[in-house]
């Protein structure tokens, strides 16, 4: 689903080497984790993939099944089905949360060629997803996340990823902010996407997200590569121990720029 | 003086154009206005009030011609008493029905004595030029040939509509409206279209005892036209006073807002959204407001909007002036706008003066572009740079629009910009 191959990355206004040669492979239909300590590029990753500007990739590729994603402009990208709930939701105050998924999931449809839902379907289907993640008539009325708490924001970012329905997700550290109620229920609203055809990407710092969350595969990322892959037990062995050890390992100074 | 000269020379030039009617309830004040305007002159570049906007096409003589356009019936979803004005001529045959249950409503042209206008007409006017002369007012008294007058004891039962129609390429109406709230009466009064080529148009509010007066004006989306108001206000105790206004094109808008809160616990709130692409046509719109505080415990506020492209120009010029004695006094002003490109601009003069110790007065201005986070966050979601940017013009105007407290008419308003937004992508 999604390969990024030797990727380096810059940021435009600092020419501070980020990202150093990532490479990773996310399967269709697997949920894989990134963890790393702070500072080690886990952001940089998700910015880069989704098309934000002030990164400069300097070589590498990622591909979206098949598809170069770098090449392409971000509503492109989400257009093609990647999906990036940030770790800090953007509030816009005077647009209406379902105006603004109205918008988003139509002109997802167009650009697929798809016709758009009339205001009937989308109602229907937007009240069906916002149910299972709790989320009430008077949050979808409320401009976007202006005024939600931590967990209404993240669960807002859930509510578009199930309505825009991606091929790939990332999620940028959603369990930061968020205490452990919040953190299941967003956690639901993930695992109740899970299928055969979609694929995760989980960024985090903690091991927390991921007893929710259960990834297929573990990456720890530092200084901006992978350094290690393993099973959901590397995940436990960082809770246990820290990234110290591993970062000794590989060479690395613990503390980050 | 030979500047002072020069703008009565240009009041004189102005003067013999226009008639001075008399015979009627207004006479006096037309006579008083009249003396006023011609010694005080019309405005000069050199005014400090005038600095930004050049009054040169409002002294002229006559005016430059601009194209009439219908409009349609703006408003036409509402349940309202609809009074239609084409180039400044009350038409009876297309308005409602003057004769209403509940609220007085009368053509301005030709009445012989009614006590309660006679009473405002030109008095408001004439206490809002001090500190500041607003000699363009002061011709409007003396010259009016219409306007309309509406006096409400209870609660208004359905909006007053003002529509004007615009059809002839050199009308220069110039109109005189008054407003009488009763105590504890309420009003919606709409205003949409062009009232002409040029227009000078004066509403007069008098809001007695706990009045509450709603003001919604939607200025015709004509690009020629050259647009001059003033609203002049006086709030007594417990009333309200609300007023947003809409604006679209326009080589030369300006719209000026005059109120005096005489009464305790008094509200004033006086909004503005302005769209303006210098395209075709330039663009410029200036809103200036004075507001004074004479009372205890008054709230005003003040919020500006201005989207600005394409080397369109905005002016705010904003006061709060907070009399001895207005204790507990809540002002608040706020003006901003948002420039699409680097040629357009935003000129912001906001003002208090204070005489009162304590007061919570505040004012605020910023020019700014797009916010790139949202922008970045929306297309992440797919939304295309284009209706990226209409959400976020929209997101920018809220806080003005939300000054419009009935939400059908709210989101009447919303739509016209989303529309405005759509016609004007590049």
């Amino acid at each position: 689903m999604l390969e990024i191959k030797n990727l380096h990355v810059k940021l435009e206004e600092e020419d501070k080497a980020i990202l150093k040669g990532l490479n990773l492979t996310v399967e269709t239909g697997k949920v894989h984790a990134i963890m790393g300590p702070n500072g080690s590029g886990k952001s940089t990753l998700s910015y880069v993939l989704s098309g934000r500007d002030g990164y400069e990739v300097t070589e590498g590729s990622a591909e979206l099944a098949g598809e170069e994603l770098l090449e392409l402009q971000p509503e492109e990208r989400a257009a093609a089905g990647l999906f990036l709930a940030f770790q800090y939701p953007v509030e816009i105050p005077g647009v209406g949360n379902m105006t603004f998924l109205r918008t988003a999931v139509n002109a997802k449809r167009k650009a697929n060629g798809q016709p758009e839902l009339s205001a009937g379907e989308f109602l229907k289907l937007v009240r069906e997803k916002a149910k299972a993640l709790k989320i009430d008539a008077e949050m979808l009325k409320r401009p976007v996340n202006v005024g939600f708490s931590g967990g209404e924001k993240k669960r807002n970012e859930i509510l578009q990823m199930a309505m825009l329905e991606p091929k790939m997700c990332i999620l940028d550290e959603t369990d930061s902010g968020l205490d452990v109620d919040a953190m299941k229920l967003v956690a639901e609203g993930v695992n109740a996407l899970r299928d055969e055809g979609r694929s995760f990407l989980v960024i985090t710092h903690y091991q927390r997200l991921l007893d929710h969350i259960k990834p297929d595969v573990v990456h720890i990322l530092a200084d901006g590569r992978i350094i290690k892959t393993g099973g959901p037990e590397l995940a436990q062995e960082i809770e246990n121990n820290g990234y110290a050890d591993i970062l000794a390992e590989h060479g690395i100074s613990e503390v980050m720029a | 003086m030979a500047v002072l000269q020069q703008k009565r020379d240009a009041a004189a030039a102005r003067l013999d154009a226009l008639t001075v009617a008399t015979g009627d309830f207004t006479a006096a004040a037309r006579s008083d206005a009249l003396a006023r305007v011609q010694a005080q002159g019309l405005p000069a570049r050199r005014d400090e009030y005038w600095r930004w906007t050049n009054p040169a096409a409002l002294n002229a003589v006559a005016p430059s011609p601009a194209a009439g356009s219908d409009a349609g019936d703006e408003f036409a979803a509402f349940d309202r008493i609809k009074l239609v004005f084409v180039d400044g001529v009350f038409d009876a045959a297309a308005s409602d029905d003057l004769s209403q249950a509940g609220i007085e409503l009368l053509s301005a042209a030709g009445n012989a004595d009614i006590h309660w206008a006679g009473a405002i007409y030109g008095t408001l006017e004439k206490a809002g030029q001090t500190p500041v002369d607003r000699p363009f007012a002061a011709l409007n008294t003396a010259t009016a040939t219409e306007g309309v007058l509406i006096r409400v004891t209870g609660k208004a039962p359905k909006p007053v509509h003002l529509q004007y129609i615009h059809s002839s390429d050199h009308s220069d109406p110039i109109l005189h409206h008054i407003v009488k709230l009763e105590e504890g009466a309420e009003l919606t009064l709409l205003e949409s279209g062009t009232p002409g080529a040029r227009f000078n148009v004066v509403t007069e509010v008098c809001l007695s005892k706990d009045a509450k007066f709603n003001h919604i004006r939607v200025q015709g989306a004509e690009q020629d036209r050259q647009a001059l108001t003033h609203i002049f206000t006086r709030v007594a105790e417990g009333a309200a006073f609300k007023s947003f206004t809409m604006t679209m094109n326009g080589v030369l808008t300006r719209n000026e807002c005059v109120i005096d809160i005489i009464g305790d616990d008094a509200v004033a709130h006086v909004a503005g959204a302005a769209l303006g692409d210098g395209k075709t046509e330039p663009f410029h719109h200036d809103d200036t407001v004075f507001i004074t505080h004479g009372a205890l415990r008054g709230e005003s506020r003040q919020v500006f909007k201005k989207v600005l492209k394409n080397g369109a120009n905005g002016i705010f010029q904003g006061k709060i002036l907070v009399k001895e004695g207005a204790q507990k006094t809540d002002g608040y002003q706020i003006s901003q706008s948002l420039l699409l490109d680097d040629d357009s601009q935003f000129l912001a003069k906001p003002e208090l003066e204070i005489y009162a110790d304590d007061v919570v007065c505040s004012h605020g201005s910023t020019t700014g572009s797009i916010d790139q986070t949202a922008m970045f966050y929306l297309r992440s979601r797919g939304v295309p740079v284009e209706d990226a940017t209409a959400m976020l013009v929209l997101s920018f105007m809220a806080d003005a629009v939300d000054e419009i407290e009935d939400e059908a008419l709210r989101d009447d308003i919303l739509s016209r910009l989303e529309a405005w937004l759509s016609r004007h992508r590049s």
